[in-house]
């Protein structure tokens, strides 16, 4: 029988543990994933919560898919309430954990209470188990899954886990699983260490069984087939999502010494791009839970104090965070790749606070008196990065304000001058990447939109820079899309439909790179539509699945409104973006920033496709329709 | 003409997806722990090995069975079980050198690579050609091409005495 997942709700102080099943009630609303995530966060987490008190929950979220014939189903959803924002924590992780999970038994934890002591969670074909955690507790993330895999015996066992940063209570501290994947962003290993939760580890031997066996297995293939023919799926499998880096470079499209220029003022730039880095350090790729995409590059380092040591990533992501701040070569960025990694810090949020605190440096508004006598110079990154890499996981002078994230450093720095909060750019109180979104409408509201903050993986168009032809997007949003990116036309329309569709592949448990993010042409409604007929008998329609959707981004700004009282004006990208234009880059790059009132109109028509009112709230009509108007409802 | 799975484990990405379609097909269950080829993730060094039976000519599961359950498909060039002579000893899984046979919690019996009747599903959906079903005859050729490769490298960047 196919969706006999349960939701194990974990009382962590009490030692207590009930199981449920998922009545299709439910699943018909939320799916699964990020969506029954946001409705266990509503229905469990106590209103008005300290993110860090034990009245806050972790809740890790298998999607629906996860581990089934649905391609690359390796994801797993981590949500709670934010240590970072104070909103909504919401991050989503690949690799091998989600589908073991599913294996177990479990679909959904409900992490609730404290430990007194440290302790680990032993999840095993329907049996769950709280563990002590005494010898893992100090441990990086990488020796803590070594050292359970041994205690338990079983080297097929698949953990998550905090390192030093989650123990020491760093707001930004993420959860690992592997060598590579991360629920990174919102703090969520800060929650774990808040509950004295080390990790979880899981082993099943369950397995799940498709409603339609013969055509779940005939479907992957001919998706697979699909997905593979598209050029974005060759050009990840080679350079991961690397693959972009060059372009965006050359057009101007990055953002340096936290967003003062768009031009790399480190050197010669070719040391930092992937060609480079297949030249020194590639060992190949590797592949999540059922992917054929395989864009994890494996490296090892080849100097400093880690020398010799395994590590896969990096990413895009690690190029536009690790190098905006003066890491100017793959041996520095890799080493604070993996320094990162191995303290379970999120690379994102602390490389935009680094940045950011730096510039601060710069203008003289901080000095050494803060830093502890570091010098912060862009020249002196190599030099600093280990050093404050090291401070933040151990919450210790100047690491203990980079570990707070954005909002937390704000707090903590506006005492020393009135611009800080211009300087750490943010939203939502997260932190935001490394790009340049200010020249972009479509980009721009999709991060001050975003429910979890700053992020491009909630609603990020990618496809808005490919200059589609117009028809092609009409068809695809459904009313009209300007193809030009710096355009404000149609974006409310596109960055609408691209969250509600992000929040549709979270809660199915595929990867977004083998979705429209990437290309029109890569699976999306139809598809999924088919997945999830055939692995778990229940049949939507693409306009459900759009419903669904909606019915989760808005209960998530539900959420956000509880407990971080967000409203309109919460919805701004960064100040900058409307201030300062770039000096360089491609023509319509060049000079250009976001225009005020431009923006508003754009953020009125987006309220106005969600239903929402002109302050950004749900309305009484849109609560009716989307069933969310009796909730909690403390179903499960 | 009898053919043979290889594994080029420097191909293989560690997805895993010949263990899950493995199971389903042969199984009816996604469940890697069904499958009959068995991905050995070394995380930590980045190395992805499928294991999969070898199909021994002179195969220790054959010979420790005591019930000859184990026999030879010519046709096909595998070992087989015959579940109506199996007792479920499991020798043939303690005594086999690549550990390629496996236990059937599910349906109490031991369960073996038998190349899914001449069309391997790992095979089909191996998207980087990591595991591959070849002729006997040719399955070493890439290697001695390698291998003839290596040597022209040799003899052509060797400095002349």
């Amino acid at each position: 029988m196919p969706l006999t997942g349960k939701v194990a709700v974990i009382d962590l102080k009490k030692g207590e543990i009930t199981e449920t099943s998922i009545p299709e009630q439910l699943r018909r609303l939320y799916l699964g994933g990020r969506g029954l995530q946001a409705y266990l966060i509503y229905n469990h987490l106590k209103p008005g919560a300290d993110p860090l008190s034990p009245d806050n929950v972790l809740v890790v979220s298998a999607g629906i898919l996860t581990g089934t014939m649905a391609p690359a189903a390796a994801r797993t959803q981590w949500g709670g309430k934010s240590p970072v924002t104070g909103a909504i924590a919401s991050s989503n992780m690949g690799g091998f954990f989600g589908p073991e999970l599913k294996y177990a038994g479990f679909e959904h934890l409900v992490i609730k209470g404290a430990s007194k002591k440290p302790v680990y969670l032993w999840i095993h074909d329907g049996e769950i188990e709280i563990r002590d955690a005494a010898q893992l507790w100090g441990r990086d993330t990488i020796q803590t899954q070594q050292l359970i895999r041994e205690e338990l015996e079983d080297e097929d066992i698949k953990i998550a886990c905090i390192g030093m940063a989650g123990e020491n209570l760093v707001r930004l501290a993420n959860i690992r699983t592997g060598p590579k994947d991360a629920a990174g962003r919102t703090g969520t290993g800060c929650i774990a260490g808040s509950k004295k939760l080390k990790g979880i580890a899981v082993r099943g031997r369950l397995g799940l069984r498709p409603a339609y066996p013969q055509k779940a297995l005939e479907y992957a293939k001919e998706a697979i087939d699909k997905i593979m023919m598209t050029k974005v799926a060759k050009a990840m499998g080679v350079d991961g999502t690397s693959f972009i880096w060059n372009v965006t470079n050359s057009s101007g499209l990055l953002e340096w010494m936290n967003g003062q220029t768009n031009r790399f003022p480190f050197g010669d730039w070719h040391d930092m791009t992937i060609e480079r880095f297949h030249e020194e350090y590639s060992l190949g790729v590797a592949a999540c839970f059922n992917c054929t995409v395989h864009c994890r590059h494996q490296f090892r380092l080849k100097e400093g104090p880690l020398k010799g040591a395994f590590g896969e990533g990096p990413e895009y992501n690690t190029q536009t965070a690790f190098g905006t701040f003066g890491l100017n070569n793959w041996a520095d960025m890799l080493q604070g790749w993996h320094l990162a990694n191995v303290y379970g810090i999120d690379t994102t949020e602390w490389c935009n606070a680094t940045r950011g605190v730096m510039e601060l440096y710069q203008r003289g508004i901080i000095d050494k008196k803060v830093t502890g006598g570091l010098d912060l110079s862009w020249s002196n990154a190599k030099e600093t990065t280990p050093k404050l890499l090291e401070l933040t996981a151990k919450n210790e002078g100047i690491g203990a304000i980079l570990g707070q994230g954005a909002k937390g450093i704000i707090e903590q720095l506006s005492k020393y001058g009135d611009k800080v909060d211009y300087y750490i750019m943010h939203c939502k109180g997260l932190g935001k990447l490394g790009n340049v979104d200010r020249v972009q409408p479509s980009f721009s509201l999709g991060i001050a939109t975003s429910t979890r903050g700053a992020d491009h993986l909630r609603s990020r168009p990618a496809i808005d820079h490919y200059n589609l032809p117009e028809p092609v997007l009409e068809k695809l949003y459904g009313g009209k899309v300007s193809s030009d990116y710096t355009s404000y036309d149609g974006k409310a329309r596109m960055v609408r439909w691209h969250e509600l569709t992000y929040a549709v592949v979270d809660c199915i448990g595929t990867c977004k790179f083998q979705t429209v993010f990437f290309s029109p042409n890569l699976p999306a409604y139809e598809e999924w539509s088919k997945y999830l007929e055939y692995n778990t008998g229940l049949e939507f329609t693409t306009e459900e699945l759009f419903e669904i959707g909606e019915r989760v981004y808005t209960l998530e700004k539900m959420i956000n409104h509880r407990e971080a009282g967000h409203t309109r004006k919460d919805d701004y990208p960064p100040e900058r973006s409307f201030r300062e234009g770039h000096k360089y880059g491609l023509a319509p790059v060049k000079g250009r920033h976001l225009d005020r009132k431009k923006y508003e109109k754009m953020l009125d028509e987006y309220y106005e496709l969600h239903g929402w009112d002109n302050d950004g709230m749900p309305t009484p009509e849109i609560l009716k329709k989307l069933k969310l108007d009796k909730e909690p409802s403390h179903i499960i | 003409m009898q053919k043979v799975i290889t594994v080029d484990y420097e191909k293989c990405t560690g997805c895993r997806l010949c263990e899950t379609v493995c199971s389903l097909y042969n199984e009816g269950v996604i469940n890697p722990e069904l499958a009959r080829i068995k991905m050995i993730r070394l995380e930590w060094d980045g190395m992805q090995i499928p294991t999969v039976c070898q199909q021994c000519d002179v195969a220790a599961c054959m010979a420790v069975c005591p019930k000859n359950a184990i026999y030879r498909d010519n046709e096909l060039g595998c070992t087989k079980i015959d579940y109506s002579k199996c007792i479920g000893c499991k020798l043939c899984i303690q005594y086999c050198p690549f550990g390629a046979l496996s236990y059937s919690f599910e349906k109490n019996r031991v369960i073996k690579c038998e190349f899914c009747g001449g069309d391997p599903i790992c095979v089909k959906y191996c998207e980087t050609k990591a595991i591959q079903y070849v002729d006997i005859s040719s399955a070493a050729v890439p290697k001695k091409r390698d291998f003839a490769e290596k040597i022209v490298m040799e003899v052509s960047t060797s400095e002349t005495p």
